[in-house]
Parts: C-alpha cells; sequence; structure tokens
C-alpha cells in the first residue's frame, strides 16, 4: 500500500485523537497510471515484435567470357511460369536431332504442393536425406556432437552424387513461386542449387507446353 | 454494514504497467513506415535479418526502393549521390533523408520530396527508384551506400584497434524485401545490379511459414 505507516504505538483509545489530525499520506495515483498506460498503449501500438526472418540465397557469377558452362551431374531443372505451374526435366537438355542421339527432353508438369514438387525432389535426394537421417540419429545416440553433425551435413549436400537443382523462370513467374521452390528445396536438404536463365530453346518448349506461339528465332543452344 | 471505500488500491496495477511499460520501450525498434505496403512470401527459414543491411524493396509492380540502416552512413550517401548527379543538399534537407526510411524517389524528383511534411510524402506517389541502363539509380545508390558503409566499417575497426577494444561489428548485408506477387523478372534485374557490384549473396525476407 502507498501510505506508510507512521503510527508506532498501535491503536489504543488515547492515540485516537491525535491520528485524526494527521494529513492522509496516500498519494493519489490516478495521473501517474494515467501516464503508465499512455506510454504502454504507445509501445505496444509502434513495437515490431520479432526481427523480419529470411532466406539467404547465393547466386551465381556471371561466366566470364569464353567460359565454357560447367557440366552438371546429377541435374535436375525447374522451370517456373505464370499462373503458378512448374515443370521439371532430369538431367541435360536435348533438342531433337541432337548430336549425342539422346531423346529429345519433355516438360513434366507439377505443383507446389507437398506433393508435388516435395515428392519430386525427395525421390530424387534420398542419398543425402539419408545419409542426414543416420548422421542425426547418431547425433541423438551421443555419437556424434553438434560441429561435426553440421560438417557432415554440409560435406554430404555438397558431395558429387548429390542433386544439382537449377530453377529456371519465364517472363510470367513471379517472386513467391521462386521462394517455394527454395523453400521447398531447404527442407528437403538440396545443398546444390542455382537460380539461372533459362536458354532459348527450353523457352521455346515451354511456351509450347502452355500452349502459347514458340518464338521464331530461337536457336539450339551450342553443342558441347 | 460498513461503507467501504470507494477508491481501490492500485499499486499492484501500476506496478504491472510500468513493468510492461518498460519491457516494450527497451524491446521496441520503431515500426519503419514504408512508402509501400509489401506482402512477403512464406518460407520455413528461421535465419533472422542481420542488423547492418541495405534492404531494397520490391512492391508488386516490381519498383524497387532503397534504404539503408545506419543514420550516417545514409547521410553521406546522399552527399556522394548530391555529387554525381550535381544536386547539392541542405544541412536540412540531410537531416530530413536521415530520420526517412524506405524511399523510391528518381534524383531530380528528391529535392522537393525532402520538402515534403510527412503527410504530404505519404500522398506522393513513388514509382521506384530508375534501374534502366541509361541511367542506373538504383545502382549509383547501392554503390555509394556500400562504399561509405564500409569505409565506416573500416574506420571503426582501426579505431577500435588504436582503443585496443574488441570490435565486433557485422559486415554490411544485402536484403531484398518483395511481394510475393511481383514478377520475379524484376527480382532478377535487381540481383543484375547487384552482380554488376559483385555482390552474390542476398538475404530474402520472408515471413515464418508454420512447419508440416
Amino acid at each position: 500500500m502507498a501510505d506508510v505507516n507512521t503510527d508506532s504505538g498501535g491503536g489504543h483509545g488515547k492515540h485516537d485523537k491525535k491520528r485524526a489530525k494527521k494529513m492522509s499520506t496516500r498519494i493519489d495515483m490516478t495521473p501517474m497510471v494515467d501516464l503508465a498506460f499512455l506510454l504502454l498503449t504507445f509501445f505496444v501500438m509502434t513495437s515490431t515484435f520479432n526481427k523480419a526472418k529470411t532466406l539467404e540465397m547465393l547466386y551465381p557469377a556471371d561466366p566470364l567470357e569464353n567460359q565454357k558452362p560447367p557440366k552438371i551431374k546429377n541435374a535436375l531443372t525447374f522451370i517456373l511460369s505464370g499462373d503458378d505451374k512448374v515443370f521439371y526435366y532430369d538431367g541435360e537438355f536435348y533438342v531433337e536431332g541432337n548430336a549425342d542421339g539422346k531423346p529429345k527432353t519433355e516438360l513434366i508438369e507439377t505443383n507446389y504442393s507437398a506433393t508435388g514438387i516435395r515428392d519430386v525432389l525427395l525421390k530424387r535426394n534420398v542419398l543425402v536425406t539419408d545419409s542426414i537421417e543416420i548422421f542425426k540419429k547418431q547425433y541423438a545416440n551421443n555419437e556424434l556432437n553438434d560441429s561435426t553433425l553440421k560438417k557432415h551435413v554440409i560435406s554430404v549436400k555438397r558431395n558429387a552424387k548429390a542433386l544439382t537443382v537449377l530453377v529456371k523462370t519465364d517472363d510470367e513467374a513471379t517472386y513467391k513461386n521462386v521462394i517455394d521452390v527454395m523453400d521447398e528445396l531447404n527442407i528437403t536438404s538440396v545443398g546444390k542449387k542455382a537460380v539461372v536463365d533459362l536458354i532459348p530453346a527450353e523457352l521455346n518448349l515451354l511456351r509450347v507446353k502452355t500452349g502459347k506461339a514458340p518464338i521464331a528465332e530461337a536457336v539450339a543452344p551450342e553443342t558441347k | 454494514m460498513p461503507r467501504g471505500t470507494p477508491s481501490l488500491d492500485m499499486t499492484p496495477m501500476v506496478d504491472l504497467a510500468f513493468l510492461l511499460v518498460t519491457f516494450f520501450m527497451l524491446t521496441a525498434s520503431v515500426r519503419v513506415d514504408e512508402p509501400v505496403i509489401v506482402d512477403t512470401p512464406s518460407s520455413t527459414s528461421e535465419k533472422l535479418l542481420p542488423n547492418n543491411v541495405t534492404l531494397i524493396t520490391i512492391d508488386n509492380n516490381g519498383n524497387a526502393f532503397y534504404t539503408i540502416n545506419d543514420g550516417d552512413v545514409r547521410i553521406q550517401t546522399l552527399e556522394e549521390m548530391g555529387k554525381n548527379y550535381k544536386i547539392e543538399f541542405t544541412d536540412k534537407e540531410k537531416k530530413e533523408f536521415a530520420g526517412m526510411t524506405s524511399f523510391g524517389v528518381p534524383m531530380n524528383e528528391m529535392k522537393r520530396y525532402l520538402g515534403l511534411d510527412d503527410a504530404g510524402r505519404k500522398e506522393y506517389k513513388s514509382l521506384g527508384i530508375p534501374r534502366d541502363s541509361v541511367d542506373n539509380q538504383l545502382g549509383g545508390w547501392i554503390h555509394a551506400g556500400y562504399v561509405k558503409a564500409q569505409t565506416k566499417l573500416r574506420d571503426e575497426k582501426n579505431k577500435a584497434k588504436e582503443l585496443n577494444r574488441p570490435f565486433k561489428q557485422e559486415e554490411m548485408r544485402f536484403a531484398i524485401k518483395a511481394d510475393g506477387k511481383a514478377p520475379y523478372v524484376a527480382v532478377k534485374e535487381i540481383i543484375e545490379v547487384f552482380k554488376k557490384q559483385d555482390i552474390y549473396i542476398f538475404n530474402m525476407i520472408t515471413n515464418l511459414e508454420k512447419g508440416e
């Protein structure tokens, strides 16, 4: 309580008269409370509670002049288009009548749901996800410590046999599409990933697939 | 029956109120008033946004807005940009600029924009910082801000070394806060601007999505 008990003797009949003269030691706290609540409201309204969360993305540097594009093993390419459409194909891109005699690449349509691209990714990245599972189990049994676990996870993601994912977009894909795919890649522990440009042949195939006329002057990519 | 006093004991309430006031005062970081509303997509990433960032905001039409966290660096960046575009800024304008957050104004409009009051600025229709190849102002801002921030970081590092103090400041990072509906091409264009200055790592601001 805000009042201070100055009465030392305790309540006897003799003292009662004296006490009646005393001023009340109780302070009116209403203005202070008003102020406190005013400030409280102000800070509640203006404060942003949590800091923004971010997704870290690393973009590849542009290739130097007359530098050959690197040959990518275990590649999977996603092609994002408008209306939340997403296509993929495995391995390298082959145009019709290519020098290697491989069948022409076909785009397969999928979607952003958990049964869509995540399934596609998980199926192809079993090697990495399984090894990470094993490491995590070892960690749970105290066979590995924290930093070794991290090191193992990073090295298995960089393994030559691990899946490499390329994300390509046409002019109609939205930013959300790209973030969704990158997020799925994080969920499925794909370590090697890059957002790159479409090659003209891919764009043409995509346009045909989405029911648009192919661009006439598109040329086939140079054979390596 | 004795009449109860109409005044009640407010002490616990006041205690609580002040506790909360103190808490909010200490944890608060003032909400930045952005010139555009941006609805960021969600991801499962839990990485926090670093403190020392250059932030590029991209609205759903693909317009770019720029800001840099550090107020001092922001003023130096404006001076540098003024030098490049032969515009002299007064001390008052610089002060205005330091207090401002994200902006999307071309250089020739900057003086007028800084002269506006808060309400006028809200009404001002920002169309983003130009970034075409003829007049790449966004690139200019990014470059000037980066150089100034690096200089400041180095100066502080040297100072700390002289005084034998530990130095604990983060390097400048680059964050992109884009609307989910923004065309990815716009984001790509801005990343190209960064790439020209050998910047390849970005923090994409997202909402936290509850994991399944």
